[in-house]
């Protein structure tokens, strides 16, 4: 690999070649703000909050786009570069509702945080501010199309993490938006619903619907797993709070997925918390169930097992393990059925 | 009936399919591969009836969009018809053509051989015209145009200020051919540029003869044509294409149409060129569909030039092949940015990618791509025809060649001029404009459209090249110059080409998605008189970090109009920030109207006229407006015959 | 079983640099959505795509070449496009050579399938057949996927096993990008074989029949093991109906919903002494049971989960059971300790230290080394870093067995009676059966949608969105009807996700003779309209 050294900031600094100047800035923890940039999505330069004085270039160039060359001088945290971002975060303030304390982004908002480092208010430039009717039309993605800052990083999920393409700008100038074809609603395009595109908006203009009003980023505990449903294996984070899940967000160090998820695995975990989830063993007496102690129940079937053991030969059990179960309760089933009751009638759904 | 294009007879072979390499020389020359007097006779003769001469008169009339929409094509009709009446149709032809670039007087109409101009025709001087011309062989006087500075009439256009102080290039064919013939073209050594650069030269040979030119892009910016494809040249690629950009989107910039109109096989030339040193097999020409007339010549040409084995497959028996197709835009401004340009060309929304990867290195569906502007490929001809020499004799040291400039606003001779790289503003606006209309004073020129700077009277010495603008905090930009006299007010001005780069930003990069909005509003409050000192600061502050942190040459150039006019006119910015006063009278919250009691003659019109019915007097007392109510409408000042009426 | 291993020969990520994909019986972007974006990712970096399928899915849309072959004939597919790689000479004679056997009997089938005859079978033209051929045999590396639509039929296993041919004739295995990989259909169906839940096999698919296995499990678990198979789910069936199984302890499963012929197993089980059935929610299946034992979800337990691509990950514990329910893992050791073996683990994790001991290709995982990223098996000891793709340089039965299959028809094609053929499968916002749960998902989707040719449509006079009955031999059902030519004529299209609209009332309970995998994929209905 071909390295180049460059100086940032007064440090010097060895990078490999083709590196941007913005990956040498964290390859090196020097903290450069970005709205736009993510580094499973093309390189899209559009909100300018990363850019650096770079000497003999003009303007300030974005450091998300620009190559890092050998001998390059680039300085961050110049008061030319720092006013010009804090103009640009009081360009996107002056036109964002400042509603944030009852935003669900609140605590994990990028806009917010930058803000905050800046000292920007809004106050700058007073405007006219978008009034655009917010998208409430399908059960899992709240849009709010008055905080969309147009990084355009859910347009380049949808594209090319999902392939779908169902996202993209319209209009122009100050009334450029982001959506669907024609300003349809999320129902009405073919929008599947895989919520790549609320997993990477750093504001609040889309949100789960389902966890809106359930918690704070900073009360929610988030817990690694794999998905229960298809053979993917994606894994993702179980938003809990005071023991209830109250939602799914993704996990970019997720192995096999990343920050990608389907519908199901995204919107589906309400299913846990189903009011018809069974509570208590239930035994049947006269054909209704009753509610039983555990104690009850499992001496009932540990003595219904030995009898028809007794009676007919452990081969007249047989035993149903479940693909939906996890590999130790899979092996711990059929050491039961061989090892316990004396079979090897173990079988399981594995075909659907 | 047998034309120029036709065979002289069985031993001629070129066809698309069976190309001769000779093809275009001996329309003009030949035959070359056999020697027979009679073909030659036949091959001049034919020649012959497209030149003018003084037993093939013509007539060619201005059919460009300006002049058709001021009924060109019924005077091409009338013409025809009273021609036919008189008996004159073997010796006098009727030729309409593309823009004579003369729009401030049009519809115009050239006679040739005799050089004679004539001026706002409408159909009913036809008859007249006819019969002084072609039968009594005098001049119809009242047609003639007559200079504004000189008073004297021009007894040829030649002699007329507006054409003599133009060098005329690119635009040498436009007005005098029929576009839709490729023979008038080819006849006035049209595509032998291409056979040189075919039969002669090399692709590396090619692009040193146009680095030898010192030809530079003319779509704003300047960068020089060969270097740029010497680039394209050297990308890997195992397909590349080239562009023309004729997304004109200037207001008041039409040069690119006036070429496609009038000379587009010009472009087709210069792109068959650029497609052969640059080694690319297809092209597109990206148009705006608000060009329909440009659209329908070109599609004409294209058609001609492959019919004739000019496009398409092993071009002149040379093994080189070029494809060429157009696109038509759909009206964004920021499509004329080339990485916009060639998303939307792939179908996409037109908005600006971050570079590098520049175009040449990956463009148009990922392939190195080359794209130039109209005027830029219409240069190209005439390099690879006469030499890089002759051409590099025009212009500047860093400037070379021609640049054909959009003369509108307040300037008495709107419409297109070629001048040398290097004229002064002056010459432009005074010699070839005319000067500024109904006497008045000069304020400031617009140059480069709403990327480039208003530049005031003190500047008007400025020699007019890429390297004096820029420095100038102005740009040559594709061509357009914006005349202001004292009534335009330079606020508004700057709020205008504000309000014009806002709603045409993609909405891409937040400084100009967001930062021209909030120029325009700070703008406009100046405008309505609730300007504070310090926005003045704040608008110039916000105005840079527009400029350095944009994404594209449409958001670092947009706030160019409002920096430019703050150097030089910040004093009228104070003036209706301090004094509550716009000193041009334009802004209207900040002007009262008054009625001269000297000069009222007390006959009641503007009272009557008056919708706020805030206007009071009778026959003994001058009437009187009552600023409280008035609502600023201006209608007691239009109906006013006395001029008593003060805007102040 | 021609490479002497089941699973996905490749891993997920490969497929966004994949030259080819052939992607057969498989509908990934609403089955496997996550590998169905991979594979559009692999589209848009230039993949070239072959799909097989009657239904015009989403990749069939993207296809390069999409045949679209009648229900049931992938056989005489394959080996028609077979035919025109030899024909062509299109195949890796080194890589025959080299590594497998069986080339000759290969050859001599695979010649009785000329195009011309495979188009009339297949109702695919002889130049989509040429053109995929092409496209998979000329390839750089092509890697070939399916899903159930392969392996629901009665010769299911003969699908799987002509699939490896294809693959070795062109020596697309065994290298990046370049293998057989079956999408498993349940979160851990890949694990439940893995851990020996099957009537021959101990974890580690180590053979109940050999000695030296039994040995080595009885060694460990101080029990002697029985040596003859047990009995696969559909037998189990049979003996409950046959009184030979008397009792049956029923984990996770809603087989009163999934199964094929679900009358039929509902008899069976109402046929049984007793049935204790553990699950989340009160499952069509609990409702026969004679006690219900409460489950815990994924969410309330540690364990591990392995997918398709043989990756074994983390399942991590995030919230206490609902109300009185326990971890399975639970339920099952207090079982084991009443009926007088005590299973005394403190944690799954203690369970995977024993699976480790004994199942070789898990010998090296712990809990602590799978971490957030998990291992790809085989992980042969505690150094390995897991495998990202099989067979390298060699199959794990030594040489790849070319195997000659025949062509065979569907046990119950379409007939005057039930004229309209059946095909099952499952749709993007559902998964199974368990998704209905999630009211978001079920508001999203709440009803069947059954797809019907316009054709038929016309014919039948069914408009678009209007209820109607299907009916098989085996029973009948409500559904409303999406017309649609996604379809093909003479073709009727359910998923099984609705238990309003039980698509396994209908479907044909005969299977494959090695896997006892049902036909879930052909069987004759009739659609009518309701009175």
């Amino acid at each position: 690999m071909e390295w180049i050294t460059l100086s940032i900031d007064g440090r010097t600094v060895t990078v490999p070649k083709g590196t941007t100047v913005l990956e040498a800035c964290r390859m090196n923890n020097i903290p450069i703000p970005t709205l736009c940039h993510d580094p499973e999505l093309s390189n899209y330069g559009s909100c300018r909050m990363c850019i650096v004085e770079i000497e003999g270039m003009r303007n300030l160039p974005p450091s998300c786009v620009t190559q890092a060359t050998q001998g390059m001088v680039v300085r961050t945290q110049t008061s030319k570069v720092r006013n010009a971002r804090t103009t640009i975060l009081e360009l996107l303030v002056a036109n964002h509702p400042l509603d944030c304390m009852t935003c669900q982004k609140m605590g994990d908002c990028a806009l917010a945080e930058y803000a905050y480092e800046y000292r920007v208010t809004g106050e700058v430039f007073k405007g006219q501010r978008r009034e655009l009717p917010l998208d409430d039309s399908n059960p899992f993605i709240l849009r709010d199309p008055n905080k969309c800052i147009l990084c355009g990083k859910c347009v380049r999920a949808c594209e090319e993490i999902q392939g779908r393409s169902v996202l993209d700008f319209s209009f122009r100038g100050f009334n450029a938006q982001v959506g669907p074809a024609f300003n349809l609603p999320y129902s009405e395009s073919e929008c599947v619903f895989c919520g790549s595109c609320v997993s990477v908006c750093p504001v609040g203009a889309l949100t789960e619907k389902k966890m809106v009003g359930q918690g704070r980023p900073w009360e929610v505990e988030k817990v690694q797993t794999t998905c229960p449903f298809c053979g993917t294996g994606c894994n993702f984070d179980l938003n809990v709070k005071d023991g209830k899940v109250i939602g799914v967000t993704s996990n970019p160090e997720a192995p096999v997925n990343g920050k990608a998820l389907c519908v199901k695995g995204r919107f589906g975990m309400d299913l846990i918390h189903n009011s018809e989830r069974l509570t208590t063993p239930l035994i049947k007496k006269d054909g209704e169930f009753v509610e039983a102690t555990w104690d009850e129940a499992m001496d009932l079937v540990a003595q219904k097992l030995g009898e028809v053991k007794q009676e007919h030969g452990a081969d007249a059990i047989a035993v149903l393990s479940s693909a939906r179960c996890t590999n130790e309760e899979n092996f711990l089933m059929q050491k039961l059925a061989r090892a316990v009751i004396g079979t090897n009638n173990i079988d399981h759904c594995a075909r659907t | 009936m047998k034309t120029l294009l036709d065979p002289c007879c069985d031993r001629c072979t070129h066809t698309p399919e069976t190309p001769c390499r000779d093809y275009v020389r001996c329309l003009t020359e030949g035959p070359i591969c056999h020697d027979d007097p009679a073909c030659k006779a036949e091959k001049q003769r034919l020649l012959k009836e497209i030149k003018p001469n003084e037993e093939n008169q013509q007539i060619f009339v201005c059919t460009g969009t300006g002049c058709a929409s001021c009924g060109a094509h019924n005077i091409v009709d009338s013409l025809n018809e009273e021609i036919n009446h008189q008996g004159l149709a073997n010796t006098v032809n009727v030729v309409p053509t593309g823009c004579h670039g003369f729009c401030e007087q049009g519809p115009t109409l050239i006679i040739e051989p005799r050089q004679i101009l004539y001026t706002l025709v409408k159909p009913d001087d036809v008859a007249e015209i006819v019969q002084k011309e072609f039968v009594e062989g005098e001049r119809v006087e009242r047609l003639l145009y007559v200079d504004p500075l000189t008073n004297q009439p021009a007894t040829t256009f030649a002699n007329a200020n507006f054409f003599a102080k133009q060098t005329r290039v690119v635009l040498n064919n436009c007005g005098f051919i029929n576009p839709e013939k490729i023979e008038d073209y080819i006849a006035r050594d049209g595509y032998k540029g291409l056979t040189n650069a075919l039969q002669k030269m090399t692709p590396v040979e090619v692009i040193d003869e146009v680095k030898k030119s010192g030809l530079r892009g003319r779509g704003g910016a300047g960068f020089p044509t060969g270097l740029k494809w010497s680039f394209c040249r050297q990308a890997i690629g195992d397909k590349k294409y080239i562009i023309c950009n004729a997304d004109e989107g200037d207001p008041g910039a039409f040069m690119d149409r006036g070429v496609l109109e009038g000379d587009p096989h010009a472009v087709i030339e210069g792109m068959l060129i650029g497609a052969y040193a640059i080694g690319a097999d297809e092209g597109y020409v990206y148009c705006r569909a608000e060009y329909p007339l440009a659209i329908k010549h070109l599609e004409i040409a294209i058609r001609q030039a492959e019919e004739v084995g000019l496009l398409g497959d092993n071009i002149l028996n040379s093994g080189f092949n070029f494809h060429l197709f157009i696109r038509a835009g759909a009206g964004a401004f920021v499509c004329g940015e080339e990485t916009a340009l060639i998303a939307s060309i792939e179908g996409k929304r037109g908005m600006p990618k971050v570079r590098p990867p520049f175009p040449a290195q990956s463009g148009l569906w990922g392939k190195p791509t080359n794209n130039n502007n109209v005027e830029t490929w219409a240069n190209v001809p005439h390099i690879l025809r006469n030499g890089a020499d002759r051409y590099a004799q025009f212009g500047t040291e860093k400037s070379k060649g021609t640049k054909i400039f959009a003369l509108t606003g307040k300037v008495n001779n709107t419409g297109l001029a070629e001048v040398p790289m290097g004229m002064t503003l002056r010459d432009i606006i005074f010699d070839i404009g005319g000067g500024i209309q109904n006497g008045k004073k000069f304020k400031a020129v617009q140059i480069g459209g709403p990327s480039g700077g208003c530049l005031p009277d003190e500047m008007l010495d400025l020699q007019v090249d890429y390297d004096t603008l820029t420095k100038a905090g102005a740009m040559v930009g594709s061509g357009g110059l914006v005349v202001m006299d004292e009534t335009t007010c330079m606020v508004d001005i700057a709020r205008f080409f504000l309000n014009f780069s806002q709603s045409e930003s993609c909405g891409k990069c937040t400084p100009c998605r967001e930062g021209t909005k909030r120029m325009w509003e700070i703008l406009d409050k100046i405008t309505k008189g609730e300007g504070r000192e310090e926005d003045l600061d704040t608008l110039e502050q916000l105005a840079r970090v527009v400029k350095e942190t944009s994404l594209c040459g449409l958001g670092q150039n947009a706030p160019n109009p409002v920096l430019s006019a703050l150097k030089y006119f910040r004093h009228e910015f104070e003036a209706h920030i301090r004094d509550k006063n716009c000193p041009a009278h334009v802004c209207s919250a900040l002007l009262t109207y008054r009625i001269d009691p000297d000069k009222c003659k007390k006959c009641g019109l503007c009272a009557k006229s008056c919708p706020a019915g805030c206007i009071t007097g009778d026959k003994k007392t001058p009437y009187e407006i009552d600023a409280t109510a008035c609502i600023k409408c201006g209608t007691c000042a239009k109906v006013c015959k006395f001029g008593a009426v003060l805007r102040e | 079983m021609t490479f002497g291993s089941g699973a996905m020969t490749n891993s997920i990520n490969e497929i966004p640099d994949s030259k080819v994909l052939l992607i057969i019986g498989s509908n990934p972007t609403e089955a496997h959505p996550i590998i169905g974006t991979k594979m559009k990712q692999a589209v848009a970096r230039g993949a070239k795509v072959v799909a097989v399928d009657p239904r015009r899915t989403e990749m069939a849309d993207v296809a390069d070449v999409w045949l679209r072959l009648r229900p049931g004939t992938d056989i005489a597919l394959i080996n028609g496009i077979m035919n025109i790689i030899l024909a062509n000479g299109w195949e890796d004679k080194k890589f025959i050579a080299e590594r497998t056997e069986g080339f000759d009997q290969l050859r001599e089938q695979v010649a009785k399938f000329p195009p011309e005859v495979v188009s009339k079978i297949t109702g695919v033209p002889v130049d989509q057949l040429i053109e995929a051929a092409r496209i998979y045999a000329t390839a750089e590396s092509a890697q070939i996927f399916y899903t159930l639509g392969i392996t629901e039929h009665i010769y299911g296993t003969d699908n799987v096993m002509i699939l490896a041919d294809l693959s070795m004739l062109t020596g697309n295995v065994g290298k990046v990008n370049s293998g057989v990989n079956p999408l498993r259909g349940q979160n851990n169906v890949q694990g439940a074989c893995d851990m020996g839940a099957l009537p021959d096999v101990l974890p580690g698919y180590q053979k109940v029949t050999s000695p030296t296995v039994r040995a080595k499990f009885e060694a460990a678990w101080d029990v002697p093991i029985k040596s003859e198979p047990g009995l696969m789910l559909p037998d189990m069936l049979e003996a409950a109906l046959s009184h030979e199984v008397r009792a049956m302890y029923v984990m996770g499963e809603d087989p009163v919903l999934t199964d094929a012929d679900v009358n039929h197993v509902r008899e069976a089980l109402e046929t049984l002494d007793f049935l204790v059935v553990q699950n989340i929610f009160l499952s069509e299946t609990a409702k026969l049971a004679d006690v219900v034992l409460p489950a815990g979800s994924f969410a309330e337990k540690d364990g591990t989960f392995t997918n398709t691509e043989r990756r074994v990950q983390r399942v991590n514990k995030a919230i206490e059971p609902i109300g009185h329910a326990r971890a399975d893992w639970k339920i099952i050791c207090d079982l084991a300790t009443r009926m007088g073996y005590p299973f005394a683990y403190a944690s799954p994790a203690d369970v995977m230290q024993e699976i480790a001991s004994l199942t070789p290709q898990y010998a090296g995982i712990t809990f602590e080394r799978l971490g957030r990223k998990g291992l790809q098996w085989p992980v042969p000891d505690a150094e390995h870093p897991g495998t990202k793709f099989l067979h390298e340089g060699k199959f794990a039965r030594g040489k790849g067995l070319f195997m000659a299959i025949e062509y065979q028809v569907p046990d119950e094609p379409p007939d005057e009676e039930y004229p309209l053929l059946l095909s099952t499968g499952r749709r993007l916002s559902h998964y199974n059966i368990s998704t209905r749960y999630s009211e978001a998902l079920d508001s999203y989707a709440p009803e069947e949608l059954a797809e019907l040719n316009p054709e038929d449509a016309e014919r039948l006079g069914i408009k678009d969105g209007e209820r109607v009955k299907v009916a098989s031999r085996r029973g009948a059902l409500e559904t409303k009807i999406r017309v649609t030519d996604r379809v093909l004529p003479g073709m009727l299209w359910m998923s099984f996700h609705y238990k309003e609209s039980p698509a396994n009332v209908l479907t044909n309970a005969a299977s494959d003779k090695v896997t006892k995998t049902y036909e879930y994929k052909v069987c004759g209905v009739k659609v009518s309209k309701l009175i």
